[in-house]
């Protein structure tokens, strides 16, 4: 099978970063530039129901896998599924060391709560495309998990969502290859982000630097 | 613009710290002495000799809190630093600049610059406010060279230029430094610098600024992901932090200097705190220390806005939001490094 190789692969969780920001995206994944708040915190925090990979559940006709490394050669990412639910299913796949047909279903697990942009859902449907990809199968439904609101919402996918996804990913690969750092669009959004003061975006409105000194030195 | 937190100063000769949850316990002689929550700190400077768990060295290093071993006198002596931060794209370039003697100049200039600017109203300043107290015609012949100097500065594109009138702006400000100490005149007086050791009271007090305001340019260097050894102006010399001594030049005056006057000219501090070695090296006694670092803190939250963010900030955070300025301009995302132009 053809696609990156490991080496050049972007973790999945930077996706929903890309569509929240380049530059945020930018900063973390190509500067490794990182800052807390209390966003981020709170995410943190909502993770570590999830995150428990030595949790393993059977129940009914489900079973439940948690922190489930996944990737894509094809699309060159990798991450971690917080939550897949394998749920017994005709049309399914086989398992190896499970009985009867399975199809999965991830479920990412989000602070706060459902938002109107396309950023978590992209993060799930990236996912839903490692799936596919390591299992051979094909998937069209996932759940977001909200803290705020403790309940999941359904997230349906169509082909054409999934092709959104696929060239925002090459987007990304295109960036890290240069490594570039695309320059700020400010906006509201940059009131929420963590890495505001390292990234500064008021730098990108202000005068040149020549003209600020020239003006100091004159006074 | 991030928000600046404590620095935790450990004075006592024989303390040892560790961690415990999320708290820094501070231990003498067994007995629990006090106890501080890490996510207020930013950073932590011992002079104590007992040590520090490596527990509490890896918290530090993970929560990017400067964490410094200092000598009884209040030398530098290590500093525990984690993980590299920031990415080798950043700090290639750096190297590459660094090894570009004219596009180092550049950067440099602004540096120089921005320390003879702020040599020059720490001058003005003082004919404004003192003007029965000090020589006015004096200092502006100085203020007036060393504008001068700045024009030159401007437009050098080559080191040996830039040390060259570095030098001399230097020599012209230490020429007149003395006149600013206004208060306690028979016990500190400047006539010119001395460093290893410091030979009298007022190079005593510099000294011991210099060397905290150099662990503070340090940290910030690290925390925005640049190589603090890797300077411009200064060269690659095995163990010495060149691009925080450059960092510094535009800091050492508007930062250290006039902390130390006014201890001086307040008299928060006096002669007595001081003793003579043999050898005529002058050291500060543990309580001078400890008010020198206490001047040190309360000036670091005092708010001042930055001449070129125009943002808010405490003096604590100047070195973090150059440091900052300079990687993005290292980055690409300015045209020139934008020096600290205090007035």
């Amino acid at each position: 099978m053809q696609g990156y190789n490991e080496e050049d692969f972007l973790l999945l969780s930077g996706i929903q970063h890309f569509n929240f920001c380049r530059r945020q995206w930018a900063l973390i994944h190509i500067e490794q530039q990182w800052e807390e708040n209390v966003r981020t915190l709170e995410g943190a925090y909502v993770h570590r129901v999830a995150d428990q990979p030595l949790l393993r559940e059977k129940r009914g006709d489900k079973l439940i896998v948690r922190s489930l490394p996944v990737h894509s050669k094809q699309l060159g990412i990798t991450g971690i599924c917080d939550v897949v639910e394998f749920v017994l299913d005709p049309e399914g796949i086989s398992l190896a060391g499970e009985e009867g047909l399975y199809l999965p279903y991830p479920v990412e697990y989000k602070r706060g709560k459902p938002k109107k942009d396309d950023s978590d859902r992209s993060q799930l449907i990236a996912q839903m495309l490692c799936l596919e990809e390591m299992l051979v199968c094909e998937l069209s439904l996932g759940y977001l998990f909200y803290d705020e609101i403790k309940h999941r919402v359904e997230v349906t996918v169509s082909p054409s969502d999934k092709e959104r996804v696929r060239t925002t990913l090459l987007e990304m690969h295109h960036y890290f290859q240069r490594n570039h750092t695309p320059k700020v669009k400010v906006g509201p959004h940059c009131q929420s982000c963590s890495l505001n003061l390292v990234c500064l975006p008021e730098l990108m409105k202000r005068r040149t630097v020549s003209s600020f000194i020239e003006s100091r030195l004159g006074e | 613009m991030k928000k600046l937190l404590n620095t935790l100063f450990v004075t006592i000769p024989d303390a040892y710290l560790s961690l415990d949850g999320e708290n820094i316990v501070v231990k003498s002689e067994e007995e629990t002495l006090a106890r501080y929550p890490l996510h207020n700190l930013e950073a932590v400077c011992t002079f104590g000799y007992a040590g520090v768990s490596p527990a509490l060295m890896g918290a530090c290093a993970t929560r990017n809190i400067a964490l410094t071993f200092m000598t009884r006198n209040g030398r530098f002596l290590a500093r525990v630093i984690g993980e590299d931060r920031g990415n080798v794209v950043l700090r290639k370039e750096q190297y590459r600049i660094s090894d570009d003697e004219r596009r180092s100049a550049l950067v440099a200039r602004n540096m120089i610059l921005g320390k003879i600017f702020n040599s020059k109203w720490i001058l003005e300043r003082a004919t404004r406010d003192y003007p029965l107290r000090v020589d006015v015609d004096r200092i502006k012949r100085v203020t007036a060279s060393l504008s001068d100097a700045m024009k030159l500065v401007r437009n050098v594109e080559d080191l040996e230029v830039l040390r060259g009138l570095e030098g001399t702006s230097a020599v012209q400000y230490n020429s007149v430094f003395d006149d600013l100490i206004l208060q306690q005149k028979e016990h500190f007086s400047f006539n010119g610098r001395s460093k290893r050791p410091p030979l009298d009271h007022v190079n005593a007090l510099l000294s011991f600024a210099y060397t905290l305001l150099a662990t503070d340019v340090k940290a910030a260097l690290e925390a925005v992901g640049l190589d603090a050894y890797v300077g411009f102006l200064h060269r690659d010399r095995p163990g010495r932090a060149s691009l925080a001594l450059d960092m510094m030049e535009e800091l050492r005056g508007v930062y250290a200097d006039r902390m130390v006057l006014s201890l001086i000219n307040k008299k928060i501090i006096n002669h007595k705190g001081f003793y003579m070695k043999e050898n005529g090296a002058v050291l500060m006694d543990d309580e001078t220390r400890k008010q020198v670092l206490k001047a040190w803190q309360e000036r670091k939250q005092e708010k001042i806005i930055h001449p070129f963010l125009h943002e808010k900030i405490s003096w604590g955070l100047v070195p973090y939001a150059q440091a900052l300025l300079l990687a993005r301009y290292i980055r690409g995302d300015l045209d020139e490094y934008p020096p600290f132009l205090w007035k």
